[in-house]
């Protein structure tokens, strides 16, 4: 009946409200459903002024005091910072920031407890402060009509001024309606209606010029029909105060009956206006902006006096405490530092709670800062605030909804959210729940209400987060799915094509054997850079101006790129043909250097676009620069190795011109892979952090990668035809051995004796270091693998040299079939496995095969009485005794077949200790070279496949042979494993 | 007799109309719903990992529409094995786990990427393409794509792969709910130099 | 030092649900003092032997559900349900008779329900109505008012070693239903039984039902109850009445007759707002409250039994869910209620 009542009068009221705008009437009081008359425990703190709070040794800051994204720093550990000085600066739209509260030093950036109910920590400014408390300069605003508001606004946002009642949104958000939006009321919450907190009461009773001020400037922002402000009638001080101040200007002062929680916004706005602001809906969409007291203080002093947010008024009270009082405390200042400060006794305290009683949360940890949010601190003793007695069973008795200032039923939400049924406890309009704690307080079985609704929020929050990631991974998988067919769909397609492609060929008969047009090739593949450039740049100003179709650009930079890669694969397949075909060798002596000059330019271009990337890596992430330079030292360090290998090596001259290009690119591309691999830790450890620009960094890190790839791209290429130069230059320098062809694949096979020299030395000395317990044994390991890996890479490149030197073809397979295939495997594996007992290893072999065999057969007649089973139930064929019969026979089985497969595991686990004991490397490492030469080969023969198409007969055919060198290579890597595994009788 | 004959004739004719009514209307207001595979695949977790013998959520959705058990999804847990014998009219089943690890607890896949050779063959996987990386190059888990299904960890040679449980943060931390009837809600935390 | 760590709000009423049940029992000291005073000792005895039987039912009831006993012992609901039906009870009752009655009630009503909040029925209306289908003469054989029993009667009563015939008198609502049955004039032959000589109901029983009133008031004024199902519950039952003695003021009793006798007070301020079974909302409340009392009249006036609190408070009990099923509020900041949510 009330309820019409009011519905009625708010409905009349409107029409008067409209009829009558402008003429000052009587202030009406509505009123609100429920609400709670609980002990004010206000005289505890509101009888001293305020005092300055302590200046703490560290003041710790979090990025995130306010609502929406964490601030960014914009200083360093280190750096010094004066008081007022802009520490951290807001990101985004939502967002406010961060000001040094004194001066000092910036000790540290990182996790710190700070000012949230779960305890946890979160990434915080730690400024040591020096006592001086040095401003920086500063200048406010005499008359701020002088300012436009949206240079206001600014102000205000750069002053990190955020909502100061308790919630902390960003007030620059709260102050920038648009133009669009007519505010009918702008609300001053002054209601301050939880127990114990007086900060705004003593703010009102001292400063009350200043939050006229304050609001004055609001009024200018905002433009309000009407300015109101709602005073509870405990504060009876305050409100002579205020109406002192604002006299004469068109400020109302309402004053509202004492009960919690009338100084909730919705509340508020309900008592003042009448209005209801709809489920879901923001108070300015009925035309009200309500701003906090303390809030309208803070913008008066950011924009008349030029200070930032560094301070507020937060009340120390409780029994805990021997001087309670309100205190203008530096923001950062840890609870610790201000309970030494009031609580000069040393009282026991049993429960610390930041904010109100009704609403506040406890604090796990007193090193927690005072933040812009924090209006008071509760230091209550054990008796004031006891524990809570425990949950009794609801009797239904109705006292919640009695109370519930929202009109919800809380005995049904409970109900609900107890039983997990969120579903109904949202048709009861769970979301609407302000966590006020009214019913809770009244709960005669003290049951605790509001902690039941959050963590049934939380749950429809979890939920629906779930529902999208699910949606998204559906998304991607069908993605996924109608990518992979259509991928199959090209490739028959192209086998079509290459099919027709042959049989015309054929027809047309043996004339068109050299038809390549090398000049239209290069044209082609001159274009397609030129795109891929293009397109990169395109891409480059877009991440500049932040546009959208960043990622697309991205793409489809990608997407030419690898158009412009297949270009020049056959550009220089061409090339490569082209000479063996028809040239007289001078001739491809001269087109040989030509190619080498252009395959140098080619990388020199890379390394800037290299280079460039890493300083871009570096501008965004100081650890980026770190971690790229270590690796790059690393890089050097591995690059004087090479080159001491190499000159070591007497070789001829000619490799010196030739394998420095080469080694170069190496280098580069040893950067390249470094910068790539920092910007992907630094993108993990920026996931890690949740930071915003996580995503960025992933991106960033993909960029190299492409680029990196390139530059691994180049190196192939480089490679394929530097190798070949040496043959036809090799006469000319050492007239001696001309007849000897393959003069540069000698010197390259020492270098490879070296190599492995230097890297079975390296082993041995890791070895003894291991022995010797010596600290740098790991480095050493790595080192050894590292030459190990320059063996490999010389290997390859002998092998290239090789299948390059055209004029020896017979001995060709010869070499790759002895010479070749000297793979560290096959050296060490015969040789260690040679010291395994033979006979208990034919002894394991034979039982590892019984127990597969076994279980093989138990697993199988497992499926197979399942799968019986199965069909059984499913038609109804058998009776259900049979059935039992059926799963207890079942349950046989696997338990069989378990046992089976836990024996042959554990032989299995035997066998790999036993390779690992006599190889000296483990299985896995065994598996690792297999996988590498396998992952090799299948990129020849991708290569291969593409060619297939666009490529002569002869581009083809060297691909092939390449194709076989590496087979060969994966041949006998297999083998060695698969020997180390048959021997032990591994065999999967 | 015939006042039993005009009785069966009346129930007839009654029974003949109203079965003409209702037939008409079951044709008419026929509610189109949505397929039933859809309605099954939108309530499965879309982990697409595997563990119930399909390749990905929707075939099994098909499978289950057409009549496979329907408690063959680790992921999904016990909730929606309820949930799928509430769509369906079925018989609420346990879940057929085969003793699987907890499925509640979230996971994402991890490369250690000083271990990674770059075989790409996580990559190959991953069923919602949640691993970027190249040949010879080391990969890494988008984790915000990233399912849990944990089938990358098996074809990696290299064992680099660890499944991880993720942590909450301060935007997915939630109140867990009260310890019930005859319990005190509250805790005590040590704390010391207060 | 260790600080407590727990979820808002952090202060709490120092209430709980032992002493709100504790305030519902001081409330019917009036109402007991007046039975003594009216029929002798039959009613304290029976109300301290119902509180007995009923904790020790609980206690192994909670002991067989493996539940904490002192726990839940110590939140009175047990005592409130024994005391109340030891009220309801004729003080003439014998010993059996309430042990039957209130092991029932605490064991099927409410333990096989889950315990405490659990139960959908009024726990001491389901035992008392099991009696009164049980035993239908045990259970209207009150004494005549006025002529209270010596403890030593009302013991020998209660062990059985009198027989209650030669004592017991036919209730108001007895005669009223019996006359109105035989008699065409149904008022003047209540005045010629000479039962009806107090001021404006039956003699005694209108001071029963005063001393229930003012413990009714006092619940009020504590806010253990609110006015929504004794204000529901009595405009229901006397609106109605009202209307038909208008109409027919021969036929029908009048109005002060139906609130002032048999279990009217009891049942609107103690039975109805036993809050477990209740409707939830306030509107709800109130229609709740008002079916019953309705109901209480229609029995009254046409049914087979005098008295109806029991059946109607359990059939009302029975519609509460439904009740609640159509009565929610309007949530703040929605247009209109969430009807047909349950």
């Amino acid at each position: 009946m009330s309820q019409a009542q009011t519905n009625k009068t708010r409905k009349t009221r409107s029409v008067f409200a409209r009829l009558t705008s402008g003429i000052r009437r009587p202030a009406k009081i509505h009123d609100f459903h429920g609400g709670i008359h609980p002990p004010e425990m206000k005289h505890l703190s509101n009888g001293t002024p305020i005092t300055a709070g302590p200046l703490p040794q560290q003041l710790i800051l979090p990025l995130n005091m306010h609502i929406g994204a964490p601030a960014k720093p914009l200083v360093a550990p280190g750096d010094k910072v004066l008081k007022g000085q802009m520490i951290a600066e807001p990101i985004g739209a939502v967002s406010a920031a961060i000001h040094a509260p004194t001066s000092g030093t910036v000790s540290a950036i990182g996790p710190r407890p700070i000012q949230h109910p779960s305890g946890m920590d979160a990434v915080c400014i730690v400024i040591d402060t020096d006592g001086e408390d040095q401003w920086i300069e500063h200048q406010g605003t005499i008359d701020y009509t002088e300012k436009s508001p949206a240079e206001l606004v600014d102000l205000i946002r750069h002053a990190g001024i955020a909502g100061m009642g308790g919630a902390g949104f960003p007030t620059s958000i709260k102050v920038n309606l648009g133009d669009h939006q007519r505010v009918e009321q702008l609300i001053i919450n002054a209601v301050e209606c939880e127990p114990y907190i007086t900060a705004d009461d003593r703010l009102m009773r001292e400063r009350a010029e200043q939050i006229i001020t304050g609001i004055h400037i609001l009024q200018y922002l905002l433009n309000p029909r009407r300015t109101l402000i709602g005073i509870e009638d405990n504060k009876p001080e305050a409100i002579s105060a205020i109406k002192r101040a604002c006299k004469g200007c068109d400020i109302e002062v309402r004053v509202v009956p004492t009960k919690y929680p009338s100084g909730g916004e919705k509340q508020l706005i309900q008592l003042l206006t009448g209005k209801e602001v709809a489920s879901g809906q923001l108070p300015a969409q009925v035309g009200v902006v309500c701003q906090n007291v303390g809030t309208a203080y803070a913008i008066k002093r950011a924009v008349c006096d030029g200070e930032p947010l560094i301070s507020r008024v937060t009340t120390l009270t409780g029994d805990g405490v021997s001087q309670p009082g309100n205190y203008e405390v530096l923001l950062g200042t840890p609870v610790r530092d201000l309970l030494a400060h009031g609580n000069l006794a040393g009282l026991d305290i049993g429960r610390l709670v930041m904010g109100g009683p009704m609403m506040g949360f406890t604090l796990h940890n007193p090193g927690v800062p005072v933040v812009k949010t924090t209006n008071c601190i509760i230091a209550a003793s054990p008796e004031e605030l006891p524990e809570p007695p425990p949950e009794q069973p609801c009797i239904r008795c109705g006292s919640c909804a009695e109370v519930c200032p929202a009109n919800l039923l809380p005995q049904q939400l409970y109900w609900h959210a107890k039983n997990d049924d969120l579903e109904k406890a949202q048709h009861h309009n769970l979301m609407d729940c302000i966590e006020c704690g009214a019913c809770a307080y009244v709960c005669p079985s003290h049951i605790p209400l509001v902690q039941y609704y959050r963590y049934a929020k939380a749950e429809v929050r979890q939920q629906a987060a779930d529902q999208v990631k699910a949606d998204k991974a559906r998304q991607r998988f069908e993605a996924r799915q109608a990518r992979i067919e259509q991928e199959q769909a090209e490739k028959e397609a192209r086998r079509q094509a290459r099919l027709e492609a042959n049989r015309k060929k054929k027809e047309a008969g043996p004339t068109a054997a050299s038809t390549v047009d090398v000049a239209a090739l290069k044209q082609a593949s001159l274009d397609a850079s030129k795109a891929y450039k293009a397109a990169v740049k395109a891409a480059k100003a877009a991440e500049a101006e932040g546009a959208d179709n960043l990622a697309e650009l991205k793409a489809e930079a990608d997407r030419l790129k690898a158009v412009a890669d297949k270009a020049k694969a056959a550009v220089r397949d061409a090339k490569d043909g082209a000479p063996v075909a028809a040239a007289p060798a001078e001739d491809t002596v001269a087109k040989l250097k030509k190619q080498v000059g252009d395959a140098s330019s080619a990388y020199k271009a890379a390394v800037k676009v290299a280079k460039a990337a890493e300083a871009e890596g570096a501008d965004n992430v100081a650890e980026l620069k770190a971690e790229a330079d270590q690796l790059k030292a690393a890089a050097d360090a591995l690059k004087a190795e090479l080159r001491e290998a190499k000159t070591n090596a007497p070789a001829s001259a000619a490799p010196v011109t030739q394998a420095d290009p080469v080694a170069e690119l190496k280098k580069q591309v040893g950067d390249a892979s470094s910068a790539y691999k920092a910007a992907v830790k630094t993108a993990k450890q920026a996931d890690e952090d949740g930071a915003d620009n996580a995503a960025d960094l992933r991106a960033e890190a993909d960029r190299l990668k492409a680029v990196a790839d390139q530059l691994k791209a180049d190196l192939r290429d480089a490679k394929a035809n530097a190798p070949a130069s040496p043959a036809p230059v090799a006469p000319t320098a050492s007239t001696a051995a001309a007849a000897e062809q393959p003069d540069p694949v000698a010197a390259l096979k020492k270098q490879v004796g070296d190599a492995s020299l230097a890297y079975k030395a390296a082993v041995k000395a890791a070895k003894q270091a291991d022995e010797d317990g010596a600290g740098n044994a790991a480095d050493l390991h790595s080192e050894a693998g590292r030459l190990k890996a320059i063996a490999d890479q010389l290997k390859v490149e002998l092998r290239d040299a090789k299948a390059a030197a055209p004029p020896t073809p017979k001995a060709a397979p010869a070499t790759t079939a002895t010479t070749d295939s000297p793979a560290v495997p096959e050296e060490q594996a015969p040789q260690s496995l040679a010291e395994v007992d033979p006979e208990q290893a034919a002894k394991r072999q034979k039982r590892l095969k019984g127990l597969k065999t076994a279980y093989n057969m138990a697993h199988k007649q497992y499926k197979e009485a399942h799968a019986a089973y199965e069909r059984a139930e499913r038609n109804e064929t058998a009776s259900a005794d049979e059935l039992q019969a059926m799963q207890g026979k079942i349950d046989k089985l696997k338990a069989k077949a378990d046992n089976a497969r836990d024996a042959l595991d554990a032989l299995v686990e035997e066998a790999k200790a036993d390779i690992r004991a006599h190889t000296g490397k483990d299985l896995k490492t065994l598996k690792l070279e297999a996988a590498r030469a396998e992952s090799a080969l299948a990129d020849k023969q991708q290569e291969l496949e593409q060619q297939r198409s666009s490529a002569s007969e002869d581009t083809l055919e060297a691909l092939s042979s390449e194709l076989q060198a590496l087979e060969s290579e994966t041949q006998i890597a297999r083998k060695a494993l698969k020997q180390a595994v048959e021997e032990q009788g591994l065999a999967e | 007799m015939t006042a039993v004959l005009i009785a069966v004739a009346a129930l007839l004719a009654l029974a003949a109309v109203f079965g003409a009514v209702l037939g008409f209307a079951s044709e008419k207001f026929k509610v189109e719903g949505d397929p039933i595979v859809e309605q099954i695949d939108s309530l499965l977790p879309q982990t697409q990992c595997g563990q119930c013998g399909h390749p990905g959520c929707r075939p099994y959705a098909e499978a289950i529409a057409e009549g496979e058990e329907h408690n063959r999804c680790p992921p999904g847990g016990q909730d929606t094995v309820v949930a799928l014998s509430d769509l369906l009219g079925r018989e609420e089943l346990t879940l057929d786990d085969e003793g699987a690890e907890d499925a509640n607890v979230a996971k994402v896949a991890y490369i250690r990427e000083d271990e990674c050779i770059g075989c790409t063959k996580c990559i190959q996987a991953c069923p919602v393409d949640a691993i970027v990386g190249a040949a010879k190059l080391m990969h890494t888990v988008i984790v915000d794509e990233c399912t849990g299904c944990d089938l990358c960890v098996e074809p990696c040679p290299v064992d680099c792969i660890d499944m991880l449980e993720v942590k909450p943060t301060l935007q997915t931390w939630g109140w867990q709910r009260p310890a019930g009837i005859g319990e005190r809600p509250d805790s005590r935390i040590e704390v010391v130099n207060l | 030092m260790s600080l407590i760590t727990s979820t808002s709000p952090h202060a709490t009423v120092k209430n709980n649900t032992g002493a709100f049940m504790r305030q519902v029992i001081y409330a019917t000291l009036p109402g007991l003092a007046v039975l003594t005073w009216q029929f002798g000792w039959g009613s304290v005895i029976n109300v301290l032997w119902a509180v007995i039987v009923a904790l020790v039912s609980e206690a192994l009831f909670l002991k067989a559900r493996g539940r904490n006993i002192a726990f839940y012992l110590k939140d009175y609901s047990a005592v409130v349900t024994a005391v109340l039906l030891g009220l309801a009870l004729p003080p003439t009752a014998p010993w059996w008779l309430t042990l039957i009655g209130v092991s029932f009630a605490i064991i099927v009503a409410k333990q096989l329900y889950g315990g405490l909040g659990m139960n959908p029925f009024n726990p001491a209306m389901v035992g008392y109505v099991l009696l009164l289908i049980s035993f239908p003469v045990a259970m209207t054989q009150w004494l005549a008012p006025g002529e209270p029993l010596s403890f030593v009667q009302s013991w020998q009563l209660f062990t059985g070693q009198l027989p209650v015939d030669g004592l017991s008198g036919a209730t108001p609502l007895d005669t009223f239903r019996t006359v109105q049955s035989s008699a065409t004039d149904t008022a003047n032959a209540l005045a010629n039984q000479g039962i009806l000589h107090g001021q404006f109901a039956g003699l005694g029983w209108e001071w029963v039902n005063l001393a229930f009133l003012l413990g009714g008031l006092y619940l009020i004024s504590r806010k253990i109850i609110t006015w929504h199902i004794p204000v529901g519950f009595l405009a229901g039952l006397g609106l109605p009445a009202l209307l038909a003695w208008l109409i027919d003021p021969v036929r029908f009793a009048d109005p002060l007759f139906q609130l002032f006798s048999g279990g009217a007070m009891l049942g609107a301020f103690f039975i109805a707002t036993d809050p477990v079974s209740a409707a939830t909302s306030r509107t709800g409340r109130l229609i709740y409250a008002l079916l019953i009392g309705v109901l209480i009249w229609v029995i009254r006036s046409f049914g087979g039994y005098p008295d109806a609190v029991a059946f109607s408070v359990l059939l009302l009990n029975l519609s509460a869910p439904f009740i609640d099923y159509y009565t929610q509020p309007r949530t703040y900041g929605h247009k209109s209620s969430n009807r047909g949510v349950s």
